[in-house]
């Protein structure tokens, strides 16, 4: 009986040493894969079409993959901009879109579209506000978007059509892509020149930006 | 060791590897799991305490506890697998939301998948269950 106690024992402890030692590998094997990818296919992470925020000569680039739709981009958008502010002229903002949920491209669309108008940045903020209303899981209504995004002085006309630019389904779909080569699986993810934000938190997220902001500008 | 409790302790190793396999594809690969996963997971689980248990306490009930469970994973994993190699339409699926369950997240070898390697699981379980009811039998 003791013998038994004693080869289940140890079996145990050895499969989840084994468990253990295999999790720690894949983490680092992941760090290190994005960090090449980081030093050798920058474009994954900023693309030329995708809307800028900041100095666009600010040496640290923050990619925010993010969902219009998505209730915690819509809770961390102020930390990122409040961050933005603190860190002034060294750092910019790179939006990439990660269409998760049902109405999401429908809103990126819309969005893509008012940035035709130079309206990008409003809408953005006007969608995130009113995100609870049109993004509801249990009855989305898609519909208010473009209810709301009319009382911006929109021509919406225009933006209608815009929408469905192939220009517009063209960044979507580069996005999608570089969403699965970089394995993203949530919203929002921030690269902070190409590294991976692990904490997700307003001190995590400062901590990062200043270590690469030390990098950047020693 | 008698035989039988060589093959209940390979059932119990065969569940903990399962176990620990897919929470290894969900926690550490950060691989959603899907619906048809999920009910896989809640038979393969409680499979581990039910052997250990068994091992030590009532080897002779572990094949009453454990083959229901085995069974139902079994074929949930079979169906699993009809839909992931396309054999049912995936429209014909229960996966109406979140993760589609025909959805190939790994591809090894180019036959090995996540369900694939459930219902082997599964069927190495009802085997050396079977086995072990017969074992415990003979050695009476």
């Amino acid at each position: 009986m003791k013998n038994k106690v004693f080869i289940y024992a140890l079996s145990g402890v050895l499969l989840l040493g084994a468990f253990a030692l295999a999790a720690f590998l894949y983490k680092n094997s992941e760090k290190e894969r994005l960090s090449f990818l980081a030093s050798s296919e920058s474009e994954l992470f900023v693309r030329d079409y995708s809307p800028r925020y900041g100095n666009p000569e600010a040496k640290v680039v923050i990619s925010e993959f993010l969902d219009p739709e998505c209730e915690s981009c819509r809770a961390f958008y102020p930390v990122v901009k409040s961050l933005m502010k603190e860190f002034d002229d060294k750092v910019q903002l790179v939006l990439r879109y990660a269409p998760f949920h049902g109405n999401s491209e429908l809103a990126i669309r819309a969005l893509e579209a008012a940035r035709f108008q130079n309206k990008y940045w409003e809408a953005l903020e006007l969608l995130f506000y009113t995100q609870p209303q049109w993004g509801d899981h249990h009855h989305p209504r898609p519909e208010l978007i473009f209810e709301y995004l009319s009382q911006m002085g929109l021509d919406m006309e225009r933006l209608k059509t815009d929408m469905a630019s192939p220009k517009i389904q063209e960044m979507i779909d580069q996005d999608k892509q570089d969403l699965r080569a970089l394995k993203i699986r949530g919203t929002p993810t921030f690269f902070v020149n190409g590294q991976q934000l692990q904490d997700f938190s307003e001190e995590g997220l400062r901590s990062l930006l200043r270590s690469e902001i030390e990098k950047a500008y020693p | 060791m008698k035989r039988s409790q060589f093959i209940a302790f390979s059932c119990w190793i065969t569940a903990l590897v399962a176990t620990l396999g897919s929470l290894f594809f969900s926690e550490v690969m950060q691989f959603p799991p899907c619906v048809l996963c999920w009910y896989q997971r809640i038979a393969m689980y409680p499979l581990v305490l039910i052997f250990t248990v068994g091992a030590f306490r009532r080897p002779e009930a572990t094949f009453a506890f454990a083959a229901p469970l085995a069974f139902v994973g079994w074929f949930t994993a079979f169906y699993h697998n009809l839909l992931h190699y396309g054999i049912i339409p995936e429209s014909a699926s229960p996966c109406l939301e979140g993760v589609s369950c025909s959805t190939v997240f790994i591809n090894w070898m180019g036959f090995v998948t996540i369900p694939m390697l459930s219902w082997i699981a599964f069927s190495i379980l009802l085997i050396l269950l079977f086995a072990l009811k017969r074992n415990l039998s003979n050695e009476k």
